[in-house]
């Protein structure tokens, strides 16, 4: 079969095509082969390769492929190559379907050359993931990703008003850098802000992705939030208020995360955390920076790809996923336990595993250009990290006290998912030139120096060695089952009162008003029914030799007013 | 496989994780004095600042998230309960 330059997303949407009309195996096989056929077709498209295209007098490159854009592109098929791979056993052709609809999606927005194609994919992330969270099938997760819709709906459409404006200022479509100047930009700004889930702007995450299936979470946590950081590292590089915007991420999830009882909306708010430190390299804005941003998006994928994946393992075999119900599961789970540490390992940053090796690299960035501060709190945020999903997530799930829960270990196809991105993670880890060398600026850092290796180690040890004492002393928080909350709160709660309230008041006041009116015809009906009854007015007999007598009146009563 | 069942359940494998912990910390810092480190942060210089910083730090991130469950913690569902509320409400 002979495939020559392909758009990347056309063999993703033909393959959720496939997928929906195909059940089992003959399914997983269309999905694997998709994969395996649209990477090759990646891999054979020629440098700098561009499609353009014309629509009303506006010029349009709907696929444009550089040094930016291209480790996206494999980065996106690696991770749905794992993720169709972890669901295999799912049987849920609208599960199945739309995930490769939201891969395709994906991978259309970060090859986009123009706004306006940027803007048409943008929303495919929405529509095509939502089903993801719905596939849960739970009156929460229906409404939860109601919410989700209508916030990522409302991203494209700051982005949509940003680019009417940009387009007519600029006369131009082209998406290369923005830079943050005037109404458009800012528009366009929030709309990828919405995605990279800036702080108050993040809810949607954490709410819609724990609610989604074991599956779905992990092609949720891959594609939307890493376009929008791409998108981000394209227009808006260099622009210092996100150095600010990211800190503030890398921060304050960790401190929901350690009171968040549902393990997966503990790696939602971790998520949050990792965007946080390639928004501060996006904002700084320098070769190494916007290459650290880069390498972090791809080895957080995998890594978090991971950790979902073992979390999605234990809600699968369990049906739970509340530290404060499990426990003890390493018995039951010993090869999910020992991949779901990998995955620890490598978010916490430890030296040979892979967050270690593009992490430093933004904090060398921001040290080099004296962001001290802000150095100062992602070095706090680092050491956070390693507490909630370094050592939470496993020690409340497989150690811990023991819950009682005796379990199956995960299906293979789970396992086999999560060992490819557990070797990925050591790989990348331990050969960082593998990484190193795609990145988009080329770089000759290293970050294997007996420095690095040394404060990073001891900023682990030491933060184990707090959450150690913490635990003998009684002070670390218990899980509990609870509910935390968030932003979302005001348009969950006071915003739906609020409207509630005024709609009721209407309803209210409408009703006096029907009443005030219906009193008044009952009155007036009373009255007439009243004059009907007998001996009324209306309805009393009167004599014949009356109605003459009447009649002779009138007649003369108006023969006098023909005289007068 | 019996005999591993429990291993992270017995007292002394716990107790040898911990020792293990504290003798590689205590070695950690050691380190400090033995290498020599290229720093360019003013803090970074000093011996025993990341050790210190990730203690403290974590120290005081648990405890400040713990003193935010004041605030912020509902029960489990809080969402849901509100939600038959308003439900109810429109009818």
């Amino acid at each position: 079969m002979l495939i020559t330059d392909l758009p990347p997303f056309l063999l993703f949407y033909l393959g959720g095509l496939l997928a929906a009309l195909s059940r089992g195996k003959l399914r997983a096989g269309l999905m694997l082969a998709t994969i395996a056929l649209s990477a090759l077709n990646l891999w054979m498209l020629p440098d700098g390769f561009s499609v353009q295209a014309e629509l009303m007098g506006m010029a349009l490159e709907p696929v444009r492929l550089d040094n930016l854009n291209f480790l996206f592109g494999y980065l996106f098929h690696i991770a749905a190559l794992i993720g169709v791979i972890y669901s295999l056993h799912v049987k849920d052709t609208l599960q199945q379907s739309a995930s490769m609809f939201y891969a395709g999606s994906a991978l259309g927005a970060v090859f986009a050359g123009d706004l306006l194609t940027l803007f048409v994919f943008w929303e495919m992330l929405a529509l095509t993931s939502v089903f993801l969270v719905w596939a849960r099938r739970s009156e929460q997760a229906y409404s939860s990703g109601m919410r989700y819709l209508v916030i990522q709906v409302i991203s494209g459409l700051l982005l949509l008003a940003g680019i009417l404006l940009h387009y007519q200022k600029n006369g131009s479509l082209a998406f290369n850098f923005i830079g943050l100047e005037g109404l458009s930009a800012w528009l366009i700004f929030i709309g990828f802000g919405v995605k990279c889930a800036f702080p108050a702007l993040h809810t949607w995450l954490t709410d819609a992705y724990p609610e989604s299936t074991p599956s779905g979470t992990v092609f949720l946590s891959a594609f939307t939030t890493k376009v929008a950081i791409y998108a981000m590292a394209r227009a808006f590089p260099g622009t210092e208020l996100l150095v600010y915007i990211g800190a503030s991420m890398a921060c304050f999830p960790i401190f929901y995360a350690v009171i968040e009882n549902d393990l997966r909306r503990v790696l939602a708010y971790s998520l949050i955390n990792q965007l946080g430190f390639m928004i501060v390299g996006i904002g700084i804005g320098t070769e190494l920076a916007i290459n650290g941003a880069v390498a972090h998006a791809f080895n957080d994928v995998i890594f978090k790809g991971l950790l979902f994946m073992s979390m999605g393992a234990v809600l699968y075999r369990t049906g739970r996923i509340n530290g404060s119900e499990l426990g003890g599961l390493y018995k039951s789970m010993p090869k999910t336990t020992i991949l779901c540490i990998v995955g620890a390992a490598s978010i916490s940053a430890f030296p040979l595993f892979s967050g270690f090796v593009s992490k430093s690299m933004i904090m060398s960035a921001a040290l080099k250009e004296h962001f001290n501060v802000v150095w100062l709190l992602l070095l706090f945020a680092s050491a956070g990290v390693f507490h909630h999903a370094g050592i939470k997530i496993p020690y409340f799930a497989f150690f811990a006290h023991d819950s009682g829960i005796r379990c199956k270990e995960a299906p293979t196809n789970m396992l086999i998912a999560m060992g490819i991105a557990a070797t990925l993670c050591i790989g990348i880890g331990c050969f960082p030139e593998l990484l190193y060398r795609n990145l988009p600026f080329a770089t000759d850092y290293s970050a294997y120096d007996v420095t690095h290796v040394l404060t990073q180690t001891q900023l682990l040890f030491f933060s184990a060695l707090a959450f150690v004492w913490l635990n003998l002393k009684g002070m670390y928080p218990p899980e509990l089952p609870s509910t935390n909350l968030d932003a979302d709160w005001f348009y969950r709660r006071p915003i739906p009162r609020l409207v509630g309230g005024i709609t009721a008041a209407f309803w209210a006041v409408d009703g006096a008003m029907r009443r005030t009116v219906m009193s008044v015809l009952t009155t007036f009906e009373g009255r007439l029914a009243k004059l009907n009854q007998d001996n009324g007015l209306l309805s009393r007999g009167i004599s014949t030799s009356a109605m003459v007598a009447w009649m002779c009146v009138l007649l003369a009563a108006m023969l006098l007013l023909k005289f007068i | 496989m019996s005999q591993s069942q429990d291993f992270f359940d017995k007292p002394e494998t716990v107790k040898w994780i911990l020792r293990g912990l504290y003798i590689l910390c205590a070695l950690l810092v050691i380190l400090d004095f033995v290498v020599h480190r290229h720093t360019e942060h003013p803090w970074e210089g000093m011996v025993g600042f990341y050790p210190i910083y990730g203690f403290v730090g974590c120290v005081v991130l648990v405890l400040v998230a713990k003193l935010m469950r004041r605030g912020l913690m509902r029960s489990e569902d809080y969402y849901q309960a509100g939600d038959k509320e308003v439900g109810r409400a429109d009818h």
